[in-house]
């Protein structure tokens, strides 16, 4: 099956900065790809590019298999949602989503027709006549989704779109555009620097950092496969341990990682499972966080080690403070191998 | 907006507040529009023909001697087109200026374009318009220029056009024209650049994304959103060219605008109730002009 995007060695440098370093990667038809990474990795960089807002120094972008490197962005069949959302101020609600069809010379019965039907779909009917600035933040977000929808893309770019709403409706909107996405089996390319975002919505990730794809995988290979230091720390949590570590901790020199959650705390007198590491150490501090605490234990005078725990009963770690004597154990398998 | 950033003043802070605003809303309010109430006021007065003094008591006599002069309508119609040609020609030639400005240049070229503009500002205004003059005269540089170019014989043909020609362009309404358009064109440039800086670059973006082409854009989305700008640069060159009375005195073809009469009216005639009505004219037909962009709405982008 022809990829929906392919990026081959694309490369975008702004003067001495190089946003994207020779970045390749491809998109299945009807995926919801992520790209995820913290702000400057070259993330946003990527989807201009395919956007066609920007051009590559060098490399080539294909969508649908066919070289659309030096295509403007009005002659490609791809849509954005906006981070800002990017609403035209001075049209209605209407006129912004029938705007894609009107610049196509569509009649006007039929773009009003066609711009009912979308807002009903994001469920916004009722808003037609209003303009932008009347809109709350998650109902403009949603004006964005129908607008960048009614010319029916194949590819739809999303830029950070849920990074402007409170939590409660971020959480809304996360499952509301999976669904859409779903039902409508349009590409998604979505963008964001949120990790949880990215786990719990994308089919794969990207993972971006410093202009280079650090692990493309699925969330679930990503959370508990991370190839890298950086991929380990950055989606979830996880305790990297470093080389000198780990010669101390497990005797040998290869740096891994492991989740704070994977890792037992055990009482003074129980004993750890047959074939577990083990060590000691001192709570540096703990953080109740209602379903699971976290606490922080230094095993030795250079590492410190972040354990949760869950709050299943009440009192997963009461009696803990800081200062106290606690021994951690965990299965050797939990463990990631880093690459070097 | 005013509600989101607004707060409540209290106390103390309402009293140093009140103290600040004071001093200009007493210019504004005694200054100005006192004067502007007197000037009206003076309108609806006449003057005795045979005495020549000014009877202060309410008549329509005045407007009456402004609007059925077939001389005094000339003037005001003639004043009205040259303020409407010359508000479409710095409007035409300024949009450009302001588009590369605001958008293309950058930093370093928009801070020469931006003193580029402006410094015509810092020299006087009669020198300038002294200057063009001479630019403008029959041996000046002007048609020295078409000469090199060998254009001279368009230059004469429009200065045989009947009207707007004449002798020379120092003495035609062309020329008139000319300067109008180079001494307003500052002030329509800085509101319609300042208006196309406020365009967020994502809007032009999502336009492109939607499948514009550049053209439709510049129509769809530039244009609307400069409106603000383009309105408020040409109520200035509509305005300025209305009330002006130095350079159709100097350069130009002999006929009166309404400045001129105001001007003249309240000195050598010293008929001071027509002067009024002849300077309320302007008011008028600029708030005509403001009722006509906010109908064709300029505003609605604010």
């Amino acid at each position: 099956m022809t990829p929906a995007i392919e990026l081959r060695a694309t490369r975008r440098a702004f003067g001495s900065v190089i946003a994207l370093d020779s970045v390749s990667l491809t998109v299945a038809p009807g995926e919801f790809f992520a790209l995820l990474g913290p702000s400057g990795s070259g993330k946003t960089t990527c989807l201009r590019l395919i956007a066609g807002f920007d051009q590559p120094d060098s490399g080539t972008i294909l969508l649908d298999g066919e070289d659309v490197t030096n295509t403007p962005p009005f002659a490609r069949n791809v849509n954005t949602v906006f981070q800002d959302y990017a609403l035209f101020p001075h049209m209605t609600v209407a006129e912004n989503v029938a705007y894609g069809l009107r610049v196509r010379g569509i009649a006007a019965a039929e773009r009003s027709k066609q711009a009912v039907a979308m807002l009903d779909l994001v469920r916004l009917g009722e808003f037609g006549a209003r303009r932008p600035h009347q809109l709350s933040g998650g109902q403009r977000q949603r004006v964005a989704l129908a607008r960048a929808l009614i010319n029916r893309p194949k590819v739809l770019l999303l830029d950070e779109p849920l990074g402007a709403l409170d939590l409660k409706l971020r959480e809304e909107m996360q499952a509301e555009l999976k669904g859409l996405q779903q039902r409508l089996g349009i590409t998604f390319v979505f963008v964001t620097h949120d990790q949880g975002e990215a786990l719990s919505m994308a089919d794969r990730v990207a993972v971006f950092s410093q202009g280079r794809i650090e692990q493309l995988d699925t969330p679930r290979e990503l959370y508990n496969r991370p190839q890298t230091a950086f991929v380990a720390s950055f989606v979830g949590s996880a305790n990297v341990v470093g080389r000198e570590a780990a010669r101390f901790l497990t005797g040998s020199s290869r740096a891994f990682a492991i989740r704070p959650e994977l890792i037992d705390l055990l009482t003074p007198d129980e004993t750890a499972a047959d074939g577990c590491v083990q060590c000691a150490g001192e709570v540096v501090d703990v953080l109740y966080h209602g379903a699971s605490s976290r606490l922080r234990v230094r095993v030795d005078e250079h590492t410190t080690l972040a354990v949760a725990r869950a709050e299943t009963m009440g009192d997963g770690v009461a009696g803990l403070a800081t200062g106290a004597r606690v021994r951690l154990a965990w299965r050797p398998e939990h463990t990631v191998p880093l690459q070097d | 907006m005013a509600g989101r950033a607004g707060f409540s003043l209290q106390g103390r802070q309402a009293f140093y507040f009140a103290l600040l605003l004071a001093p200009p809303l007493l210019w504004l309010g005694i200054v100005y529009l006192g004067s502007l109430f007197t000037l009206l006021l003076q309108s609806f007065h006449a003057i005795d023909e045979f005495t020549a003094r000014i009877v202060p008591q309410f008549t329509l006599a005045t407007y009456r001697q402004l609007l059925t002069q077939p001389a005094h309508i000339d003037i005001i119609v003639r004043t009205l087109l040259m303020a409407v040609a010359v508000t479409l020609a710095a409007a035409v030639i300024a949009f450009p200026v302001a588009l590369y400005m605001a958008r293309y240049a950058g930093p370093r070229i928009k801070a020469l374009f931006y003193v580029g503009v402006m410094l015509p500002m810092w020299t006087s205004y009669l020198v300038k318009v002294y200057a063009w003059r001479l630019i403008l005269a029959k041996q000046g540089i002007a048609s020295w220029g078409f000469e090199q170019f060998g254009l001279m014989g368009a230059l004469d043909r429009a200065l045989e056009v009947p009207v707007v020609g004449g002798p020379s362009l120092a003495s035609s309404y062309i020329g008139m024209f000319v300067v109008f358009v180079y001494m307003w064109l500052p002030f329509m440039i800085l509101p319609l650049a300042a208006a196309l800086e406020r365009v967020p670059a994502s809007l032009l973006q999502a336009s492109a994304d939607l499948g514009a082409r550049p053209g439709q854009t510049f129509r769809n989305v530039v244009l609307p959103l400069a409106l603000p700008g383009l309105a408020a640069g040409s109520i200035f060159t509509f305005s300025l060219t209305l009330g002006d009375y130095i350079i159709p005195s100097v350069v130009g073809a002999p006929g009166y605008f309404i400045g001129m009469m105001v001007y003249q009216q309240q000195g050598t005639a010293g008929n001071l109730p027509l002067a009024a009505a002849f300077a309320v004219v302007p008011i008028v037909l600029i708030g005509l002009y403001l009722a006509l962009a906010r109908r064709l709405g300029a505003f609605d982008a604010l």
